[in-house]
């Protein structure tokens, strides 16, 4: 599954859990208008650092805090690919 | 007294103070009644404050500050379950609201209505009394400790400041009910300017547009707060020149964000507790705080000045900006027989800088609104697959922290047939039928045993 759509569908599933309704998502959509609140966020980046094995805002030497939705794949694919280079 | 200090002369006109949808103007604050001008009979009661908005709060606060004998600051999250053990605590006989049903179907209490807009109150009630602030802070079983503060402890770090050139226009993501957020609303009424206050109702857009179309110089949050708000775009609808963290952990990322968003404003965090009052301010844009503040603070007490140790790694401040004491009869002493308050705030040293580490007793902060984990894990044990459990903090680039739970199942074969995802669920459900959403488990996690100490108690990380 690519980053995109492990994050889509973590998303979703915290959307369910946590009674949000969740807006269609594109590049443009700002984080916060997608229903999901700060502690939804907070719970993503950790279910997302369990599943995909790294949390680029821990591992970032400059501090950063993507403010849409296309920010953020692209905060997390970056993440992916400066590990990938590392390994 | 509150009120006396805006009914002075050097109140300019045009100070206010501004809730989500109405605002009131200080003056008029102070010549007038939101109790329909029954104040006099709540002379030397002691009172709840039970208000649906802060601006209801906050101009209850200054109408019964000098007149009251004691006034209990209901938080907005207020968990109505617990009215009865507040009221008998903390003495309450009268209720002031703009509630329909402030005590939940209790009844053998006076309610006074609060209301807004203000009324024009001439008669001058007599006032001069020491009023006890009564601020609410969680509690290891749920129910809230009620922690005794003055007028003038509460404003103990306040400077009387020379009146700036252009008056400051207070902000804070906070909700005055609690410590952080009352310190920038006296700040407001007492050190000049107009404050505007947040609203829960709105989002944060909305708010940080408001804040901007205000005009808000001063602006002060807890660092998940500030995240959040580097996260929207309208962040750039304000520039407010003095930018202030408290009430979490400051990590050098959030700090170094704010000073790339703001880079002319004073970027600070600060130290306070409801318990301790103000500690400290760090202002060099570093996390942590520099060693040489506790050690300068050795010595006999001075008016103004607080005073730190480190006992056991934990965080310890004396200064007349302390609460005096708990109200609750099962509470442990506040201050000890030195006159220092015991923060439970965990710290390291490096170097020449403390850092914080973390919080005794396992209790999370989760984006400044503190867990205690035995009120979770109560609420997990008592679900009938469940043997115990064990929560703690899982650290966050968001909120500082999250709330995660290692689960012991009491037959874990059993379980396996009804399935972990059902299981797992079934937990959770009870967590969210009891407990706020950010108390409520992030994760849960199945394990086969809990480490447990010598002396028999769940050994617990630091959160």
């Amino acid at each position: 599954m690519s980053i995109r759509a492990v994050i889509v569908a973590q998303m979703g599933e915290i959307a369910a859990s946590q009674q949000k309704i969740l807006t269609p998502l594109s590049d443009e959509l700002v984080l916060l208008d997608c229903g999901l609140d700060s502690l939804c966020f907070a719970i993503l980046v950790a279910q997302l650092e369990d599943e995909l094995g790294f949390d680029p805002f821990t591992a970032s030497e400059d501090a950063y805090f993507p403010v849409t939705f296309g920010d953020f794949v692209a905060f997390y694919e970056a993440g992916a690919s400066a590990r990938s280079h590392a390994a | 007294m509150l009120r006396n200090t805006l009914a002075t002369g050097s109140t300019p006109e045009g100070r206010m103070l501004w809730g989500a949808e109405a605002g009131v103007r200080l003056t008029d604050l102070a010549h007038g009644t939101s109790l329909g001008g029954r104040l006099a009979e709540l002379a030397g009661r002691r009172v709840l404050v039970r208000a649906s908005d802060q601006l209801t709060a906050a101009v209850a606060l200054v109408e019964l500050d000098g007149v009251a004998a004691r006034m209990a600051l209901c938080p907005p999250d207020l968990n109505e379950a617990h009215l009865a053990s507040i009221i008998e605590t903390a003495g309450i006989d009268a209720v002031v609201s703009d509630l329909a049903d402030p005590l939940a179907g209790l009844s053998g209490l006076e309610v006074f209505s609060l209301a807004l807009p203000l009324k024009p109150m001439d008669d001058r009630t007599a006032g001069g009394l020491a009023t006890e602030w009564v601020m609410f802070t969680s509690g290891t079983t749920g129910v809230p400790k009620l922690v005794v503060h003055s007028l003038e402890g509460l404003t103990g770090a306040i400077r009387a400041a020379p009146a700036p050139a252009l008056a400051p226009v207070w902000g804070t993501f906070y909700d005055i009910r609690r410590y952080g957020g009352l310190q920038i609303l006296l700040r407001a009424l007492l050190a000049g300017g107009s404050m505007i206050l947040s609203d829960a109702h709105e989002a944060a857009a909305d708010h940080l547009a408001r804040l901007g179309r205000l005009g808000v110089t001063h602006l002060s949050g807890t660092p998940s707060h500030w995240r959040r708000a580097l996260m929207t775009p309208a962040i750039a609808a304000i520039a407010p020149g003095y930018v202030r963290m408290s009430g979490e952990v400051v990590d050098q990322a959030v700090l170094d964000s704010l000073k790339a968003q703001f880079p002319s404003a004073a970027i600070g965090h600060a130290y306070a507790s409801t318990e301790a009052g103000v500690g400290f301010e760090v202002n060099d844009g570093r996390e942590g705080f520099p060693a040489a503040l506790v050690e300068a603070g050795a010595g006999p007490s001075k008016a103004g000045r607080v005073e730190m140790r480190v006992v056991e790694g934990s965080l310890q401040l004396r200064s007349t900006r302390a609460a005096s004491r708990y109200l609750n009869a099962d509470a442990p002493r506040l201050v000890d027989a030195d006159g220092f308050v015991d923060s439970g705030d965990m710290v390291e040293r490096r170097g020449d800088r403390y850092h914080f580490v973390g919080r005794r007793g396992g209790i999370i902060n989760v984006g400044g609104l503190k867990v205690h984990p035995e009120e979770v894990e109560a609420v997990i044990n008592r679900h009938p697959a469940v043997r115990m459990s064990l929560v703690k903090g899982r650290r966050n680039p968001i909120t500082g922290a999250i709330v995660v739970a290692e689960v012991v199942l009491n037959a874990p074969q059993a379980a396996a047939e009804i399935g972990q995802a059902a299981l797992r669920e079934s937990i959770l459900a009870a967590c969210r039928a009891e407990l706020a959403p950010f108390k409520t488990p992030a994760m849960v996690k199945f394990v086969p045993a809990l480490a447990v100490s010598a002396s028999g108690k769940l050994e617990r990380p630091l959160a």
